[in-house]
């Protein structure tokens, strides 16, 4: 796995000024984008992922590829897809492949750099839970499930995640269902094919951005965004967080990346809220 | 010659689908069969056993319907418009009554449908070390590995009573062609004991034949092929009619409240005799803007024999030009 840090912090996207103005969702959108560099094969739902994807190849990664989960690889399309299904990426793209291909060959062969996850609650060592909150018999909220999540995060090199809120219920110190288990879980259970890759190794949230170096370690918190504090997201986080000893302040927005992301790629803010 | 397997969709969910059976009816969003979902409860079938790798919205139709006592799943929403509330009812609940559930992640439902259409008595898969899933179905399995160190996860064969798909186009025996996202449909098929599958045509012989690798599914896997058009709304049919988008938006808003959910039932479903007065229902206004522009592929060649004295230059100068370009 390479550095994300220097790539995130670091100016080479564009020499372009910090954008006037922007929202929290372009922030993480181009925070992701820029953890891409030197990625090659990214499998992702729609949405921010997507967006993340489309800008990086726009602006500093001519080479990355996009999976969808419907079997779908270098699509292109002529109007922005709504859903991983949408008509508009089958015509004009360059692939469709069956489930069995998609998910036996592309994904467990060990074919996707990246998987694009999100996720209800996550715990220091990146397993996810997408499944319930609450008890398995009679959960509170019963969650989407699995999906394929957990195939990804046992297949995939690595696994980013976007996660829209940050605070207890979200970062607890344990969650209610392991959907999609870290390699430290799956180490732990001593039981099954062990992952092929990483786990978690970006987690971007409305407070900052954690990192895994490690692929047996904890998450740490490598950046704020502008105007957080270390301490804010310590205290946001169900568990005592590892911090770096030099966080940096999450890189804002140039104003070519959010002109691209409003007037080039969602252009009807299907995704941009 | 194979006998024609045309019959109309209400004789062939009549003859085929039983109370207590196991129903795979599949389709990655794409090609949902709704037509013959619908059917189904039209005929009153209960105490199914609900097959599909992402439920969307047929199954809360169908579970709100009180057909199905089971679900075998993958996913509990319908991808980005939400969530389904009549599943959730059911779990959350327990209202009406709990539904039994049986769930894995998208790769085991695949490999399940694999095994089963290949009659194999497991299957293994890379997933769920240090997952819970194993935990809460005894199903997921573990075996040793037979061939090298440590163990590995299996899933079972899954293998429908029956399974219905909807397609572009078959002809009358039943040789079914399918294109844009082909999802797990060939693996389900073959799986099953009784397949039918639901088109938006029947085309000549000559249709299918100039093309026979988009024959997904021969004629020997298919009992009955039934033509509905516009047989997948609200999903879509590439080629021929978008995802109505606005449907499933506006889906979990209304499934929300039960009441309202068996009222969309009454009106449009058990209240309608066929899928001709379901789109009446729906209605052309709803309908219409779900027309799209035709984009033609390019046409293969599939070549015959040159005939008897015809020139092969071509052919004996491509053959000895070194070959290892």
């Amino acid at each position: 796995m390479t550095t994300t840090q220097d790539q995130a912090t670091g100016d080479q996207v564009t020499a372009d000024q910090t954008a006037q103005d922007y929202t929290q969702t372009e922030l993480i959108v181009c925070a992701a984008s820029k953890m891409l560099a030197g990625k090659t094969t990214v499998f992702a739902g729609i949405g921010l992922p997507t967006l993340a994807v489309d800008l990086a190849h726009r602006t500093l990664n001519r080479d990355i590829e996009l999976i969808y989960e419907s079997g779908v690889t270098g699509a292109h399309p002529e109007e922005m897809a709504e859903g991983i299904a949408d008509f508009v990426l089958v015509s004009g793209a360059e692939s469709v492949v069956s489930m069995q291909a998609l998910f036996g060959y592309v994904l467990q062969g060990g074919n996707v750099d990246v998987g694009f996850l999100g996720a209800a609650q996550i715990d220091r060592h990146g397993s996810l839970n997408t499944s319930l909150i609450g008890d398995w018999d009679r959960p509170t909220v019963r969650l989407p499930g699995s999906g394929g999540a957990s195939d990804i995060m046992s297949n995939a090199g690595e696994v980013f995640v976007i996660i829209r809120r940050h605070d207890h219920a979200s970062f607890p110190a344990q969650l209610d269902f392991v959907t999609s288990p870290s390699p430290v879980a799956a180490r732990e259970s001593g039981k099954g094919i062990q992952p092929q890759g990483h786990g978690v190794s970006v987690v971007i949230t409305p407070l900052g951005i954690l990192q895994r170096e490690d692929k047996y370690g904890e998450l740490v918190l490598t950046h704020t965004h502008p105007g957080v504090t270390v301490d804010q997201v310590r205290e946001a986080t169900g568990w005592d967080l590892a911090v770096a000893d030099d966080v940096a302040s999450t890189a804002e927005p140039t104003a070519e990346e959010v002109r691209l992301l409003r007037d080039e790629i969602d252009t009807v803010r299907l995704y941009l809220r | 010659m194979a006998r024609d397997k045309v019959l109309p969709l209400p004789e062939a969910i009549r003859t085929l689908v039983h109370d207590g059976d196991s129903i795979a009816l599949e389709g990655f969003s794409h090609l949902i069969p709704f037509a013959a979902g619908h059917e189904i409860i039209r005929q009153g079938r209960r105490g199914l056993t609900f097959c599909r790798m992402t439920p969307d919205l047929l199954s809360d139709m169908m579970i709100a319907a009180g057909c199905v006592d089971r679900l075998v799943c993958s996913f509990f929403a319908s991808g980005s418009a939400g969530a389904l509330h009549e599943i959730r009812r059911r779990i959350e609940h327990h209202d009406p009554a709990p539904l039994e559930v049986e769930e894995y992640s998208h790769h085991a439902m695949v490999l399940r449908y694999h095994a089963g259409a290949s009659r194999l008595p497991f299957i293994p898969i890379r997933s769920y070390a240090g997952s819970d899933l194993p935990a809460i179905n005894p199903d997921i399995r573990l075996v040793d590995d037979p061939y090298g160190e440590g163990s590995v996860y299996v899933v079972p064969p899954l293998n429908p009573d029956v399974t219905i798909v909807h397609a572009q186009r078959a002809d009358r025996r039943g040789n079914v062609q399918i294109w844009g996202i082909t999802g797990v449909q060939q693996e389900a098929v073959y799986a099953a004991d009784r397949v039918i599958v639901t088109v938006e045509e029947i085309v000549d012989d000559e249709v299918v034949r100039s093309d026979p690798n988009r024959t997904l599914i021969p004629a020997h896997a298919v009992d009955a092929v039934c033509v509905v058009p516009r047989g997948a709304h609200p999903s879509y049919v590439q080629g021929s009619y978008d995802r109505d988008n606005a449907f499933y938006r506006m889906w979990p808003a209304m499934a929300k409240d039960s009441a309202r959910l068996q009222e969309w039932l009454d009106t449009h479903v058990r209240g309608t005799a066929d899928h001709t007065e379901y789109l009446a229902a729906i209605g052309e206004e709803q309908l219409a803007p779900l027309t799209v522009a035709p984009r033609l592929s390019q046409p293969v060649d599939y070549g015959r024999r040159m005939p008897a004295g015809a020139t092969t230059t071509s052919a004996t100068a491509t053959a000895t030009d070194g070959g290892d370009r």
